[in-house]
């Protein structure tokens, strides 16, 4: 049975929750293939998660290797294959401490930088897992800046082979996952020199363990990086070469290559190097960063209903603390954060996978736009729902801060998207100089991608709205939004070229200009973001019941971001000060509308128990019952604990009345 | 060798300091003699081969608790042994040996006695006293419930008075009314007080505090009719063995009720207490420790990413010049300097409250309470702002320490989730702000109706002043110069002012329309913490400010004042829709702001690890590889890395159980 506290929420729903479901997988084979996916691993219990948070590094470390060989059986097992419609939901269902994902990147850095012979001969053994695979990138002392990494790939003409070293401490690779322990290979990047002349950073395949009994080869040196704010399933490693050789042919080389005789040949951009990445980011969004959003939501949102708290109408039950406003003010803008990201990144995958489709055929025309985009909005979306996922923690009082909520793993997997693949500010910098070029181009008449074509028409203009229903016009928070990132963007443009002219160095300028350039990548990211929920709500017109609480979530999307940022609305008078006490009615009236749709809406993401892993947040309710009986398994109430013996009893034996 | 010389960079950065760090330091610690004293103590906790241990992130849960438990008790020992009895020297040395981390007696220490010295009977601390003093008897303190925080007086847990026996029947009727939460309880206490509803002659009385045995003493087991244990793992704390406590019919003696103040006759005629004010005391003294603490905690994470960032070289500024220290980049100064700024205003904030609550204690004493409304009302407000402002910056000095960060290694993680339960415990961030604004908006109605208020809300006292001459809010200018911290904190004043009228208004609009006071004060609450909000900020500024002028040493007041300008304008320029709507400042000046924070940053730059260096944290206090004194980074972090456990073997287990068996079938 369901907690009536929860159940009632649930019969006042304003729409199907089962539809919007359906809308969210994009279709019912969809639903009815994710679903499937999710039984067939949960029913297994290989792979339960139940006693995942009394682990310790090494149990979780174990546990995710044994999954990860137990998954490859499954999937043969259940028919499932790499690109049937079941595989993108293995992951989903698993939610968690799995090992070998590097390999998976390990393949599709091959599959992308390698040559037809390369992609020939590694493909296969890793696919039939004969090798286990990593990514070596980033080093010790080097993350961000690809071009400051210190290993060195020589190419010695005698032996035809790359000799690997890592010159220094700081040199040596770092952070790479399945690396510490698991991994035989590795994609290293290394500045490659032949005949003393630095081509700069190349990827080698690297042998680092033997694949009969898993020792060091010669001259590596390898290990785990030690523990960490999450990831304790992840042996995250460093890595040590010691005139490590690699024969000529694991160079990657689909676009570049060294020849036997040390002739260096390029084809195509270099920056395709980066194209793994760029991809990388896009990926990641989805299942690091939406999914963990969309969880904690629900968790929160549940145990805001079954949780009562203090007095609301005086002699009344105490009231569920999702009837207080100020709980509602922090759950609800990042419900709608989470619809909204959602959505970017099916507009994201869209973009990458035209421009894909464009690179293959050798046409580079989309890469700084796609690259820009993976940029800006793997920074935005990293952050905010960082801050969305703590935000859900903090608001489930003190029942958040134990684990057996699943809020504080959630948090602190979901941070560590804000730094790997590219530390957010280095991101954000990158989309800005884009923006401000398209800028540039735009202001001089030339043709920029459509996505900027806004930037052109920065003019001072006034918000038309003259009351507080005025602001649930999509077209007037759409075009506020618009303005101000382009006020942003042609204010820094303005301020980098006042400060060249005024004589300052160029990289000084810019890096003077960089707070306020973070800034406006951000405002354009935001200003997409509102600006293709709407569309996404225009475009449900045939589900009405779907489209009227979509649109209520929009528009809180949008009023929470112009409330909470107000200044940059005010600066130069786009808004007045009586138009953002409209903006302010008109989202706190919004609060109580969606609290009426809160639960399903959560329901709506369809997670079940076992994928959630919470007490607060499963599907009946029972939130105290299930935390009570949870905590009695804690390892701490199964046994004496030692210290009891060594420590307390001494002390309550009163070695302490003689002093 | 190598190892025992100071990073280059780091020598760079103290040599270019313009001022004395250990001046800073003596202005930190409230004098030169009490810095000497807090490192005496510092370095006979250092020196002590009893204290030391292994790296604590290479322990399990139970081993942390263990080693937590062993140097607690051996404290308790050393602080008798050494006679160290002022309460601030305590708080030094324990967090000299628990390096700044909870500890298993903390609810013993921190509660159990104290509670026994102000709510028991003289005849109740005869019994009860010396042995807990002693810990023959150790005991917590268990009020939140499962299903209950906040709202103390929906507490369910039951005290039936039994005139027949003379007993105290206690009861957890529900799964709800299970205590849960209190540390030490899940393991280590073999006492507790329980608060619970007393009922008496078939009359519920409310909420009293009872001392309940919980474990039998010599076995430590639980005494029949008492359910008791951990509550599992959390996100840190590992330290501490919060527990559950479930109790079926279970008698204590009616002497076991605390009756200084309320009392249970032998027949069960209930006496009232005096006066409930008093409890306030306590409070505002445990939030006050928040604020310090959130001053220290967000000091040790800005002193890790600082000096991290000092060491720490990456890209290009100049083409072809060798990579910078990520110091040098704006958007690095950015995240990290005007946390510095409040780290260095918290712990002036934190100091004057300390200050005020002593000088009010005294008052109290002397039965006078007029004050205690204000200060409870400005400490709820300040724990919640500076906890919630440290939370985050804790979280940025992580972020911008970038991938290292979010290793063990860095220290801040363990921070982090040390720091992060103070927004709930001693009262929800969210209700502390609200109990704020209940007093600010009860000051606005004095004023509205012709009185004057005093203390911190003085200037809601200018509101009415502007009423005579009728004008609309936006008309009321301040004229503000933007490089004088004085001219500042009259803008945050105007802001604060503005935004409590607006909201005392919308609650005025609220009540209009609607029959219930509770839902137009619900109606308006996201108002009412931002008028809160407001307040506490200007608390802040005006502070700091205040400050400035009792430091005698230029240098360091000129490096203090810097400081200052920075917290106060960069906290314009994240909340510049408040400044802008109602016209405090205009368009150009907030663009000025803007301008000067980035210079400001600039200016501050040469400074920083000096500054970082005056709040004079221990490298074995600060627990941290990035953050170390010496700045030999990366050489540290391959040597501790090399200790994780997963390195124990050369190739893990999992190779031959799981790898192995699955490459040999395909």
């Amino acid at each position: 049975s369901v907690n009536p506290d929860l159940a009632s929420e649930r019969q006042t729903a304003s729409f199907s929750v089962e539809k919007l479901t359906v809308w969210l997988d994009g279709g019912v084979e969809n639903t009815r293939t994710r679903r499937a996916v999710v039984e067939a691993i949960e029913s297994d219990p290989e792979f339960s998660r139940e006693n995942e948070y009394f682990e310790s590094q090494n149990e979780r470390y174990e546990a995710a290797v044994r999954k990860a060989v137990h998954l490859q059986k499954k999937m043969h097992e259940m028919g499932w294959t790499e690109n049937g419609l079941e595989y993108k939901y293995i992951y989903r269902a698993l939610a968690g401490d799995i090992a070998f994902l590097l390999h998976r990147i390990f393949m599709r850095s091959i599959s992308m930088l390698g040559s037809d012979k390369q992609i020939a001969k590694w493909i296969p053994l890793a696919s039939r897992c004969q090798l286990i695979g990593s990514y070596a990138q980033t080093e010790l002392g080097h993350g961000t800046y690809l071009q400051g990494l210190e290993t060195t790939a020589v190419f010695d003409i005698t032996t035809q082979e790359f000799i690997l070293n890592t010159p220094k401490i700081s040199a040596m690779k770092w952070w790479p996952g399945d690396m510490g322990r698991s991994a035989t290979h590795t994609v290293a990047f290394a500045q490659l020199y032949v005949q003393g002349k630095c081509y700069g950073v190349h990827p080698f395949i690297v042998q680092i363990r033997s694949l009969q009994d898993h020792s060091l080869c010669p001259g590596i040196t390898a290990g785990d990086i030690g523990p960490k704010m999450s990831f304790e399933h992840a042996d995250n490693g460093f890595l040590l070469l010691q005139s490590v050789r690699v024969p000529r042919e694991n160079m990657l080389s689909k676009f570049c290559e060294v020849q036997p005789d040390g002739t260096y040949v390029r084809w195509g951009s270099q920056k395709i190097n980066y194209f793994t990445m760029t991809s990388v980011r896009i990926s990641l969004l989805s299942d690091e960063v939406v999914v963990p959003t969309m969880k904690a939501c629900t968790i929160a949102i549940r145990y805001s209903v079954v949780r009562r708290q203090s007095e609301l109408k005086p002699g009344e039950q105490e009231a569920k603390i999702l009837d207080y406003q100020t709980q509602q003010e922090k759950l609800l803008p990042q419900l709608a954060a989470a619809y909204a990201f959602y959505f970017i990144n099916g507009y994201l995958q869209e973009l990458f996978d035209n421009g894909y489709k464009e690179i293959q055929k050798k046409n580079f025309d989309m890469l700084p736009e796609l690259h820009a985009f993976s940029s800006g909005f793997k920074a935005v979306v990293t952050q905010q729902c960082t801050s969305a996922v703590e935000i859900c923690l903090r608001a489930c009082g003190g029942h958040g801060y134990s684990l057996l909520s699943g809020l504080p793993s959630l948090y602190t997997k979901i941070l560590a998207s804000c730094i790997y693949e590219g530390e957010n500010t280095i991101l954000l910098l990158q989309t800005a100089r884009f923006l401000i070029k398209c800028f540039m181009a735009a202001s001089a008449g030339q043709p920029v991608p459509p996505s900027v074509t806004y930037l052109a028409a920065v003019k001072p203009r006034r918000c038309p709205a003259k009351e507080k229903l005025d602001f649930l016009s999509p077209d007037i928070y759409t075009e506020a939004y618009q303005h101000m990132a382009a006020r942003l963007v042609s204010s820094t443009a303005a301020k980098l070229q006042d400060l060249i002219q005024s004589g300052v160095k160029k990289h000084d300028a810019w890096n003077q200009c960089t707070v306020q350039m973070a800034q406006a990548a951000k405002a354009h990211c935001h200003y997409i973001a509102v600006k293709n929920f709407a569309e996404t709500v225009e475009k449900l017109q045939t589900q009405a019941g779907i489209q009227k609480i979509m649109k209520h979530l929009c528009d809180l999307f949008a009023l929470h971001g112009i409330f909470s940022n107000a200044g940059a609305f005010l600066h130069d008078g786009y808004l007045s000060g009586a138009q953002m006490d409209m903006v302010t009615a008109s989202y706190l009236d919004l609060l109580p509308i969606i609290r009426k749709d809160a639960v399903p809406l959560v329901d709506a993401f369809d997670f079940t128990d076992k994928s959630l892993n919470s007490a607060l947040g499963s599907y009946d309710g029972h939130v105290y019952q299930r935390l009570y009986e949870w905590a009695q398994k804690s390892p701490t109430n199964k046994q004496m604990s030692p210290a009891y013996e060594k420590y307390l009893k001494p002390l309550l034996h009163n070695k302490l009345s003689k002093l | 060798a190598a190892i025992a010389m100071m990073n280059a960079d780091l020598r760079r950065e103290r040599a270019a300091a313009t001022f004395q760090t250990e001046l800073l330091t003596h202005i930190l610690d409230g004098g030169a003699e009490r810095t000497r004293r807090r490192k005496e103590i510092e370095a006979l906790v250092l020196n002590d081969p009893d204290f030391q241990h292994e790296d604590l992130n290479f322990l399990s849960r139970s081993e942390r608790y263990e080693q937590a438990l062993r140097k607690s008790s051996l404290m308790v020992m050393k602080l008798r042994e050494y006679g160290i009895a002022d309460p601030e020297e305590i708080y030094w040395f324990k967090s000299f040996v628990h390096r700044g981390r909870p500890e298993p007696l903390d609810l013993h220490l921190g509660m159990f006695l104290p509670t026994l010295l102000t709510q028991a009977t003289p005849e109740q601390q005869d019994r009860f006293f010396m042995p807990a003093w002693n810990l023959d008897i150790i005991g917590t303190y268990a009020q939140t419930e499962m299903g209950h925080g906040t709202h103390l007086r929906g507490l369910e847990t039951t005290a039936t008075y039994d005139p027949a026996t003379q007993e105290f029947i206690l009861n957890s009727p529900t799964v709800t009314s299970i205590k849960w939460w209190p540390g030490g309880l899940g393991k280590t206490s073999n006492h507790a007080i329980v608060l619970a509803q007393l009922y008496t002659q078939g009359q519920c009385k409310g909420l009293h505090a009872f001392i309940v045995p919980i474990r039998q003493l010599g076995t430590h087991k639980p005494l029949p009719g008492i359910t008791v244990g951990d509550i599992g793992p959390k996100f840190g704390f590992d330290e501490i063995d919060n527990g559950y406590l479930k109790m079926d019919n279970y008698r204590i003696p009616r002497e076991n009720m605390l009756m200084k103040y309320a009392q249970v006759e032998p027949d069960g005629t209930y006496v009232k207490p005096v006066s409930d004010k008093l409890t306030y005391g306590t409070m505002v003294f445990i939030r006050s420790l928040i604020v310090g603490d959130s001053a220290r905690s967000l000091s040790r994470a800005c002193t890790i990413a600082i000096r991290y960032s000092a060491v720490r070289h990456q890209s290009e500024l100049k083409p072809g010049e060798p990579e910078p220290q990520i110091l040098d980049y704006q958007t690095q100064q950015y995240k990290l300097f005007p946390l510095l700024a409040t780290a260095y205003a918290f712990h002036f904030v934190g100091a004057y409250i300390k200050n005020t609550y002593q000088r009010i204690s005294r008052d109290i004493s002397d039965g006078d309470l007029s004050e205690l409304p204000e200060l409870h009302a400005l400490t709820a407000g300040l724990k919640a702002f500076t906890s919630w402002t440290a939370n985050a910056g804790i979280e940025e000095c992580r972020m911008a320490c970038g991938g290292h960060g979010y290793s063990r290694c860095s220290g801040i993680p363990d921070i982090y989730v040390t720091f992060t339960p103070s927004c709930t415990y001693e009262g929800e961030n969210t209700v502390m702000m609200l109990q704020t604004a209940r007093f600010l908006v009860k000051s606005y109605t004095q004023v509205t109706s012709g009185q004057q208020v005093t203390g911190m809300v003085s200037y809601l006292n200018d509101l009415s002043r502007q009423r005579i001459q009728p004008q609309h809010v936006a008309a009321r200018t301040v004229t503000v110069r933007i490089n004088d911290p004085a001219s500042l904190v009259e803008a945050y004043k105007a802001r604060a002012a503005h935004l409590v009228e607006a909201a005392a208004k919308n609650l005025q609009a609220e009540l209009n329309h609607r029959k219930s006071k509770e839902e137009a004060w619900n109606r308006t609450s996201v108002d009412l913490v931002r008028a809160s909000e407001a307040h506490c900020h200007y608390v802040v500024v005006k502070l700091f400010t205040a400050k400035l002028s009792e430091v005698s040493n230029a240098a360091v007041r000129a490096v203090l004042t810097e400081l200052c300008l920075l917290y106060a304008l960069y906290g314009i320029s994240k909340n510049t829709g408040d400044f802008l709507q109602v016209g405090i400042l205009t368009d150009a000046q907030v663009t000025q702001v803007n301008q000067s924070v980035k210079e400001l940053l600039a200016i501050i730059r040469p400074n920083v690890v000096a500054l970082v260096d005056s709040f004079d944290f221990h490298d074995v206090h600060l627990g941290s590889v990035l953050g170390r004194y010496d700045g030999n980074v990366y050489e540290n972090m391959f040597e501790w890395a090399k200790k994780s456990p997963l390195n124990k073997t050369e190739i893990h287990q999992s190779f031959h159980k799981h790898l192995k068996p699955m490459q040999s079938k395909l």
